[in-house]
């Protein structure tokens, strides 16, 4: 099976290993069938005790839940600095309650963004805040229900690499990068406005 | 007018093919419906009753008279004769086939137009003053802001799924008729006291179902941070905003739960990273802009010359009614009232639009505006060439001299077209055209708006109507809610339901009585809303509903 990886402007292999949050019994509360899940209802997600119960590789470039990440940080250190830990959460959740514990987002290779639907575009924010407010510079990648016509907006808010969803070709969805050549506004790939870049 | 220059072309042509894709991959069945829906909406196609409709942006209003008449072309062409100029400023067509709405995006595409961002959640049509640059209590021309905010809003990547639509409007005058306090962002300019110009901030306004007036959160903001500012609000809102529940998915919803100062902090708190920003605009971006709207031509020593034709009536009433004082001395704005009677409010046929568009091209520089009272402006007419205008134009059926007056009616397509509305809105409207359609007693009852919404959503602004209609649905049946009171503009406020609602045959009738109890308390010269505002709601509920054996 080909891979379904973008990065920058190629198809590669993924050699991370996403480690997927333990099941729960916790009862999801739907609205019109839609997952209750605001960053304001002060709600925690996902709770403490399916944290706990998340078990993931002791070996390998591992992908971990931010919130599992935290609860294990002390013992990840020596792992971190090898490079072999990358954090995901997902796009209702909150980097900012968990920036001073973890110090500089640098240490991580990769961040991973997780979009549950097409339509979040709170995915966009993530991107331009973890690029401009936080200063992350490595690999920043979104996954979920991630296709061709979304990939334009991520990689101008900074994303750069586009783990496609898997029933779709992922040699179809690059050629989404190229939707617009020249676009007007400044944002988290190309900084300035077109009016400072050319002449017009 | 602004003028394309090969950044905008190349950027509205390469959207084009990128909708052609996506087209082409719905028709193979590569895309759900689900999937393609946000894309056709941010390209302003909507599933409609009859077939789909498309909704072409008119960026503030503002159209060449080549434009227009491509429009025209179009509604030919594409559509059955028509289009509806909607109350964003915009044009919608009814009736185009799916397959070919690519081909109509390539013909606008000639004419620098095109339906970006004309729907689906995302930053929507920037709308502005109608008179904007030639009207006499102007302090700053808003249309130069408002093509940068316009590009910069054009595929911004950040806001392009924003919870729920997103809309901005702009006035740069003393007297605010682009309904600011209503909007998701509303900016109204003025010279601060160092004499710069600067933008007070409107935040959380809007009508639909939750009608609100926004507040302020910046009193006096300099233009140059305009755009990391308007930044730092879509943030916060994109990140906060609800996406559980649509009908409380606006920006307003978020404002009112947090209260305007905490929503202001998280603004601030976004804002101190960005000011000072790569998009602050610079004096030279603005002066670039600035000169696509420098003043026409205007004739020099020219004079007044504002005369009424003796004993011709009509003309008197399409003078004082339909004509507007300009800036500039011997001119004169127009507008052409797209509110006959027997027609749907905002309308116009092809035929009328290459009329409109050659008397541009004749009487005024060869631009035409669009008000979000849906009717076209001749912004730039000499006082000497009124009357010759005014034949022309009459032979179209484009003079009703109605203007401001209460056939002058605001009225979204409803259910006769849209798929959301829960009852007809243009029948209304028509049935209360028949019943006044005296012009003598239109005149005497004087300035009033009549808004008709078929739905909650708002589209005919219902709430700010000094008489508001609301289609309501009951047990399956068409109703109608009466709102008094509300009113746009600087004091601008939002209607009070009268009581139980109404039978659409009721409506002008109760029309009727609403305009005898203004008739009967009226103090000398005072116009209808200042009348309610005086007497309140009780006298005319206490006429309205005497004798009904209330209905629902």
């Amino acid at each position: 099976m080909t891979s379904q990886l973008i990065k920058g402007k190629d198809i590669v292999k993924d050699d991370w290993v996403i480690t997927e949050l333990a099941e729960t019994e916790q009862v999801i509360r739907m609205q019109a069938g839609k997952v209750v899940a605001f960053k304001l209802s002060g709600e925690d997600y996902p709770a403490s005790k399916q944290v706990k119960e998340t078990i993931f590789s002791d070996t390998g470039k591992v992908l971990l839940p931010l919130k599992v990440f935290m609860l294990h940080q002390e013992k990840l250190k020596e792992r971190l600095a090898n490079e072999e830990i990358g954090i995901w959460f997902s796009t209702h959740e909150e980097i900012h309650k968990f920036t001073e514990a973890i110090g500089d987002l640098n240490h991580f290779p990769l961040i991973a963004i997780h979009v549950e639907k097409f339509a979040d575009g709170r995915i966009f924010s993530i991107g331009s805040q973890l690029r401009n407010k936080y200063n992350f510079k490595n690999e920043l990648r979104a996954f979920g229900d991630v296709l061709r016509d979304q990939i334009f907006f991520l990689k101008r808010s900074g994303f750069d690499s586009y783990l496609i969803r898997e029933d779709r070709n992922a040699k179809d969805a690059i050629k989404g990068l190229n939707d617009f050549s020249d676009p007007y506004q400044g944002a988290s790939d190309i900084l300035e406005p077109v009016w400072k870049r050319r002449k017009r | 007018m602004y003028k394309y220059d090969h950044i905008d072309q190349k950027i509205v042509n390469e959207r084009v093919n990128q909708y052609q894709n996506q087209l082409n991959r719905y028709l193979n069945k590569e895309l759900s419906d689900e999937e393609f829906r946000p894309l056709r909406l941010q390209n302003g196609l909507y599933i409609q009753r009859h077939a789909p409709m498309l909704r072409v942006a008119i960026p503030y209003g503002l159209l060449s008279s080549k434009q227009l008449y491509k429009l025209a072309d179009i509604a030919d062409k594409y559509d059955r004769g028509y289009g509806h100029f909607s109350t964003r400023q915009n044009i919608q067509f009814n009736w185009p086939k799916l397959e070919d709405t690519p081909n109509i995006l390539r013909e606008l595409a000639e004419v620098e137009m095109h339906a970006i961002q004309t729907s689906g959640n995302c930053i929507r049509n920037i709308t502005t003053d109608q008179f904007a640059g030639v009207t006499d209590d102007e302090i700053i021309d808003p249309r130069h802001i408002a093509e940068i905010i316009r590009q910069w809003s054009t595929f911004h990547p950040e806001f392009a799924l924003l919870p729920r639509k997103f809309k901005i409007a702009i006035t740069g005058s003393s007297k605010d008729r682009a309904l600011v306090q209503c909007h998701d962002i509303g900016l109204e300019f003025f010279i601060n006291t160092n004499n710069k110009m600067s933008i007070k901030v409107w935040v959380g306004g809007g009508l639909g179902r939750t009608p609100i007036i926004g507040s302020v959160i910046k009193n006096e903001l300099e233009w140059e941070h305009i755009l990391t500012y308007c930044e730092a609000i879509l943030r916060v809102y994109n990140l906060y905003g609800r996406r559980d529940n649509m009908y409380k998915a606006r920006i307003k919803i978020l404002v009112k739960s947090l209260g305007i100062e905490a929503f202001k902090k998280l603004v601030e708190d976004e804002w101190r990273y960005i000011k000072n920003g790569p998009n602050t605009i610079n004096v030279e971006e603005l002066s670039r802009v600035k000169k696509y709207f420098s003043e026409p031509d205007y004739k020099k020593d020219i004079k007044n010359n504002l005369k009424d034709h003796g004993s011709n009536k009509a003309f008197n009433q399409w003078l004082s009614r339909s004509t507007k004082g300009h800036k500039k001395t011997g001119y004169r704005a127009v507008t052409f009232s797209l509110k006959e009677t027997g027609c749907a409010p905002g309308d116009a046929s092809s035929t009328q639009m290459k009329a409109v568009s050659t008397l541009a091209d004749a009487y005024s520089f060869g631009e035409i505006r669009v008000s979000h009272e849906q009717n076209l402006i001749l912004a730039d007419v000499q006082e000497d060439r009124l009357y010759e205008l005014w034949i022309k134009a009459k032979e179209y059926h484009l003079v009703t001299p109605n203007i401001g007056l209460l056939t002058d009616i605001i009225c979204c397509p409803g259910g006769d077209f849209c798929s959301l509305a829960n009852a007809k809105s243009i029948p209304i409207a028509q049935s209360i055209q028949d019943l006044f359609d005296d012009m003598d007693y239109l005149h005497d009852i004087g300035d009033l708006n009549l808004n008709i919404s078929g739905c909650m959503n708002a589209c005919g602004h219902h709430h700010v109507g000094h008489i508001g209609i609301l289609g309501v649905d009951k047990d399956g049946s068409e109703w109608y809610q009466v709102t008094l009171g509300g009113n746009q503009g600087n004091f601008a406020s939002i209607g009070k339901v009268i009581g139980p609602s109404f039978s659409a045959e009721e409506m002008p009738v109760i029309v009727k009585k609403i305009i005898e109890v203004y008739l009967n308390n009226r103090q000398k010269e005072e116009i209808f809303i200042d009348c309610v505002s005086r007497i309140g709601l009780e006298p005319f509920k206490n006429y309205i509903y005497k004798d009904s054996e209330v209905t629902k």
